[in-house]
């Protein structure tokens, strides 16, 4: 039988492309470098050649953030309701379902309170693993309640973005978001009650343009993306390339709109240091 | 024949052109009962037409090129206006127009995304696309209202804020960002209007306040369709159904109670009449200016964190 009438599927459509490897080692997308995965736990999933920052979740920032045992979620089962009943090639009611389940996520933001270095915090941190970190009303939401936990119980925030932007599937409930959390951050600034908002690979769209850039103190992880337009938009926009680092967390320093740049293992301790020197100042 | 005519509109168009002929006649014979009845057609024919339109034909009359801009609405509705300059930072973006004016005996401070007419005039204010310049003088003009207690009227007409290297550059993503905040907290009052294009963070930017007016044929969303349809369909050709799907239109929005009222347009669009529509809309601006002045600067803040706390639906 030639090869041309060959009736079996094509490999292709059969192998499955997983988003995380899931063997024991893993390559790093920067330099190359082989790196058993136990190692690039311990040091914090940052490849110990080259210190390039893999993508982490919620999950793994709040391993490494705070005391042991202090994080406490608040708000874990909240899920979007599909208010537009929204399609494109696929139903939203869907993707979401879909997304859950694979990600073990409810949505693209963990919430809560939890302790660094014995000093209690109201956190969120995004995940892009869930439809890119998109802001919907369940992110918008969330942040804004924890927003308002700190509001309340007069303790310093610190939120980790992570996000393509604001969620297409809601519309302008998505954009609405933006006002919504920039709101609370507003009577949080007339409290005097300090926000630290840390910057992780990729910041862009709507969640920059709100609660991402308003922090008393900005802070980035090295090389993020960080930017409003995605770099493709732009370069289809002025019809050239793109300069080499432009939209990266350097760049973003360089032009005044980050205070400094943390590696991972220093993130805990700048936390805890800023915390000292912004909180209970006003006895 | 009007130039700028949309697919939809043709009929009524032929319909038009068809009475213009015979009036030409009418000199010779006796056809008023027949020009009579045409013209009750067309009437019919645009009830039927502008009162079913679909979510894309709403997105094409909003941005129809001879629809009153914001410099337009502010000449036609208010007197004694003096235009204000600059983010006495980096310059003035022309895709943001500001200053005082009168709308009767109140004073207001209007800010608005400006669009140009021709290729010229589109280019000099950059087809109402701001850079973050645009965004700080109008954070400049509303901090200047603020301190001498004159009410904010923002317009938003705009195809989106500018993605540019240079915008990225000076803080496109923090200028939309501290407005939001700033916005938020304003002492006085801020009635913001959709008059054509609502799109995403860059209509936003001067878009947070006590009342939120969308003309009828205006969209407001957080993408536009066509990039949504290249996002989401990865190709250019789904505007129509991202459109359907954005669920973007007033009617739209009014349900989804993220805006406040709709303002009625002259039928076939504002464009047809813009005195009509100016006339509308300043009677409109006064009476929700007289309510909000009533209201003391502590509870407006509150009412405003309050409304836009209600925005969104989920879950638990």
């Amino acid at each position: 039988m030639g090869w041309f009438t060959r009736k079996k599927e094509n490999i292709s459509k059969e192998s499955k492309k997983s988003d995380l490897p899931d063997g024991l080692w893993q390559k790093c997308e920067d330099c190359g470098e082989i790196i058993y995965n136990k190692q690039l736990e311990l040091n914090l999933w940052c490849c110990p050649k080259c210190n390039h920052h893999f993508r982490i979740g919620s999950k793994e920032y709040i391993s490494f953030l705070f005391d042991e045992g202090t994080f406490k979620e608040i708000d874990k089962k909240m899920k979007s309701a599909d208010p537009l009943e929204f399609v494109d090639t696929k139903k939203y009611s869907e993707r979401i379902k879909s997304t859950i389940k694979k990600t073990g996520l409810n949505d693209a933001v963990k919430t809560g309170t939890g302790k660094i270095n014995n000093k209690k915090v109201s956190f969120a941190c995004m995940d892009f693993g869930f439809i890119g970190g998109s802001m919907g009303s369940v992110v918008g939401e969330k942040i804004s309640r924890a927003i308002d936990v700190a509001y309340e119980e007069k303790i310093p925030m610190i939120i980790i973005s992570q996000s393509g932007g604001a969620r297409m599937m809601e519309g302008a409930y998505s954009l609405m978001q933006m006002a919504k959390t920039s709101a609370r951050l507003a009577r949080l600034a007339d409290a005097k009650i300090p926000y630290i908002s840390v910057l992780t690979d990729p910041t862009t769209g709507g969640v920059t343009a709100s609660f991402a850039m308003l922090g008393d103190v900005i802070i980035a992880e090295p090389k993020a993306l960080i930017g409003f337009a995605g770099p493709r938009v732009i370069k289809q926009t002025i019809g050239r390339d793109l300069p080499e680092g432009f939209q990266r967390s350097e760049f973003l320093l360089e032009n005044g709109f980050i205070d400094f740049i943390v590696t991972r293992k220093q993130m805990k301790e700048k936390l805890s240091l800023l915390i000292d020197y912004l909180h209970n100042n006003h006895k | 024949m009007a130039k700028n005519v949309l697919d939809f509109e043709k009929p009524i168009i032929e319909l038009e052109n068809k009475i213009e002929e015979m009036r030409k006649h009418e000199t010779m014979l006796d056809i008023s009962k027949e020009i009579k009845t045409l013209e009750d057609k067309v009437l019919q024919l645009k009830e039927s037409i502008y009162n079913n339109l679909t979510r894309w034909q709403r997105v094409q009359l909003a941005r129809h090129p001879e629809r009153p801009y914001t410099l337009d609405y502010i000449y036609m509705m208010t007197t004694d206006f003096i235009e204000l300059h600059g983010d006495r930072n980096y310059k003035d973006d022309h895709a943001i127009v500001s200053g005082f004016a009168k709308l009767d005996n109140q004073k207001v401070m209007i800010i608005g995304h400006q669009k140009g007419r021709d290729t010229k005039t589109n280019l000099y204010r950059n087809f109402g696309m701001p850079n973050p310049e645009g965004y700080r003088k109008a954070l400049r003009m509303m901090k200047l209202a603020e301190k001498f207690n004159v009410p904010v009227i923002t317009m938003l007409d705009t195809p989106g804020a500018y993605p540019g290297l240079e915008a990225e550059q000076r803080g496109q993503a923090e200028a939309i960002a501290r407005n939001l905040l700033e916005m938020s907290r304003l002492k006085v009052p801020i009635i913001v209007v959709i008059i054509g294009e609502g799109a995403s963070g860059g209509a936003l930017g001067i878009g947070v306040g006590d009342r939120i007016l969308m003309l009828q044929n205006t969209w407001y969303s957080v993408i536009s369709p066509e990039s949504c349809s290249s996002i989401l369909w990865r190709s250019w050709e789904y505007k129509e159904q991202a459109a359907e799907a954005l669920k973007l239109t007033a009617e739209d929005l009014l349900e989804q109670k993220i805006i406040d009222r709709i303002i009625p347009e002259p039928l076939g669009g504002a464009h047809k009449d813009h005195q009509q529509m100016a006339n509308t809309l300043k009677s409109v601006l006064l009476e929700e200016l007289n309510n909000l002045l009533k209201i003391k600067p502590e509870k407006l803040i509150s009412s405003r964190l309050e409304k836009f706390g209600k925005m969104g639906v989920f879950e638990e």
